[in-house]
């Protein structure tokens, strides 16, 4: 896997006919095979952060570059060799199997009208001993838990091969141990990864750093650490949050309260 | 839902399941068309159908041992009607499984998007208003122009609605739908009230119409049309997945969706043209088609063309046989058959 780096700088987005952002300039960047996490309370703008970095929206200002490169001046399939997005979209039935879902990963290396190739076949079944697939490969997606679909759909973009990718709240739905299956799996990558998360004590865990959004404007930026001050973290969820250490381990944990 | 799965082998690019289903559906569809032409009032007995279809590929290889009226009946009414039963069933299960897929919705089919309503507008003005002012011609040419317009009137709506996303497309063809049809109950009420029945008997779709010189057009439509969604059939795959995915793997996913559906109508409105209102051929035989072969539309696509021409072959051969010698609207057929189908498929959704 080949990682590059993601400059953001002063992306700003608002629906065709509205005049008020859902989300107001942000900048940040990610260094090559570091993990940014994205926080906040919901419809705080993070799904929409997170569509200018996929190229789904086109931001109203500023730019998204990767590798130096701005993701809107070059065709969409050159952008979709560079990032990968694992969404929540619900699978419907339409019968397609695990194997036939992580080779659409290979869509953008193909020629516009070319099907699959040997080279898109040796990816596939790499991809698929990754993530420890192959027992599933020929099962109709649709008969999937929740914690093996998800597996699929990350296994569906790292055939990609992305330089970046972009989670949108993976560990949603799952229980513990699926949870904790994908957080490994997301330290293992290497790649460059921008992470939405609603668990704050998860996302201090697994991110290099954290961006944290209220009503579409960035509240900062940095080491959780540094950045989850009791303070912070309570104005942006209108909550009483504190910072306890847990016993034995001593790792940090926040524990969160109604404000009465 | 659960499926039983044939195809389990290795990444083989060619599955052996495809291009056995492929042959056998072959075979299936030259043993129905032989079968379909032999049948009907007058009963011809199958060498007789070769005979004279080898004899007008190559002249002279058989001895004439047939009359020419009987000939005639086979190649100038039962061949052509046949044909384009394969052609009509082809072309809507194509375009209704690559609806399924742009839509997201496995009971899209290509009557939702106010294609046929528009077809039948087109028809009636011709049958009931204008007359048959370019001869035989004028109905199909109409029926077309009013598919045709009635799928402009669904872009125009999506786009005065900002309806990109896939549910408000279809719901801008289904209030279009609505609009043209009592447009065209307008046309009906207004019109020569003894002259209806022609126009009932059309929206309730028939094959009668067919001959060889006008075979060409469907044909073209289909081999044009059902190539091009054939060769984006990678492309409907990651469409089923959904539109933001799809654009993560360097889609325009709204873009395809319009393409698709002005292809679906060019399609489904030369053939209402020709066959009148046939309905949920496009709905049944992709599902179908899915529990065979799986959901990979390069697999999918081909069989669905291949299942939806037998199944049309046959309802044909049912509409002109259960109420011999008159003609059942086949619209009747598959609208029964269909029904059943979709009680059968709700019961196993349950169960």
């Amino acid at each position: 896997m080949r990682a590059a780096d993601l400059e953001v700088h002063g992306v700003s987005w608002a629906p065709a006919k509205s005049a008020q952002p859902a989300l107001h300039p942000t900048s940040f960047s990610v260094a090559s095979g570091r993990v940014l996490g994205v926080v906040g309370p919901n419809g705080a703008g993070k799904s929409t952060l997170l569509r200018l970095l996929y190229r789904y929206h086109k931001p109203r200002t500023g730019h998204v570059r990767v590798g130096g490169q701005d993701i809107w001046s070059m065709p969409a399939r050159d952008a979709a060799r560079r990032i990968a997005a694992v969404l929540q979209e619900s699978v419907p039935a339409f019968g397609l199997t695990v194997r036939e879902i992580v080779r659409l990963g290979r869509t953008p290396h193909r020629s516009r009208f070319a099907t699959s190739g040997a080279g898109d076949d040796h990816v596939v079944e790499r991809v698929l001993d990754t993530l420890s697939l192959h027992c599933l490969a020929n099962r109709d997606v649709g008969t999937l838990s929740g914690g093996e679909r998800q597996r699929v759909m990350v296994a569906r973009a790292l055939a990609q091969d992305p330089q970046v990718l972009i989670l949108d709240e993976p560990t949603n739905h799952l229980d513990v141990r699926h949870q904790l299956e994908v957080v490994s799996l997301i330290q293992s990558l290497g790649l460059t990864i921008v992470v939405s998360l609603h668990d704050l004590n998860l996302a201090s865990g697994i991110c290099d750093d954290v961006l944290i959004l209220k009503d579409g404007h960035p509240q900062g930026v940095g080491p959780p650490d540094a950045l989850l001050t009791d303070a912070l973290v309570s104005n942006t969820f209108r909550i009483h949050a504190r910072r306890e250490h847990l016993v034995p381990s001593g790792a940090p944990h926040f524990s969160f309260t109604l404000p009465h | 839902m659960n499926r039983i799965r044939l195809s389990a082998g290795p990444p083989a690019r060619t599955s052996p399941v495809l291009w056995t289903v492929g042959i056998i559906g072959v075979a299936v569809l030259v043993g129905s068309l032989s079968f379909a032409v032999s049948v009907g009032a007058v009963a011809v007995p199958l060498e007789t159908v070769w005979g004279i279809l080898v004899n007008k590929i190559a002249p002279n290889t058989f001895a004439v041992d047939w009359s020419a009226g009987r000939e005639a009946i086979v190649w100038d009414i039962r061949f052509p009607r046949a044909i384009l039963a394969c052609l009509v069933g082809a072309g809507l299960a194509m375009v209704g499984a690559s609806l399924q897929a742009v839509t997201r919705n496995p009971l899209a089919d290509p009557h939702l998007l106010g294609i046929s309503a528009g077809g039948a507008f087109g028809a009636i003005l011709a049958l009931l208003h204008t007359g048959l002012f370019i001869g035989l011609l004028t109905v199909p040419l109409l029926a077309f122009l009013g598919s045709l317009g009635a799928t402009l009137l669904v872009l125009a709506v999506s786009q005065v609605a900002s309806a990109t996303s896939a549910d408000r497309l279809v719901l801008a063809g289904v209030a279009v739908s609505f609009i043209v049809m009592s447009a065209a109950n307008v046309l009906i009420f207004v019109g020569d009230p003894r002259a209806t029945h022609t126009v009932v008997f059309w929206m309730l779709g028939g094959l009668g119409l067919a001959r060889w010189d006008q075979l060409i057009y469907p044909a073209l439509v289909l081999l044009c049309c059902g190539t091009y969604l054939w060769l984006k059939s990678g492309t409907l795959n990651a469409m089923t997945v959904g539109d933001e995915t799809a654009t993560t793997l360097g889609i325009p996913a709204a873009f395809f969706r319009l393409t698709v559906f002005v292809i679906g109508a060019l399609v489904t409105g030369v053939m209402v043209a020709f066959s009148g209102i046939i309905g949920f051929v496009g709905l049944m035989i992709p599902h179908i088609v899915r529990l065979l072969v799986g959901g990979d539309y390069r697999r999918l696509l081909p069989i669905s063309a291949l299942c939806g021409a037998v199944f049309l072959v046959w309802a044909d051969i049912i509409a002109r046989t259960i109420m011999a010698p008159n003609d059942m609207p086949i619209g009747i057929v598959t609208g029964l058959i269909g029904g059943v189908f979709f009680v059968w498929l709700l019961r196993r959704r349950m169960g």
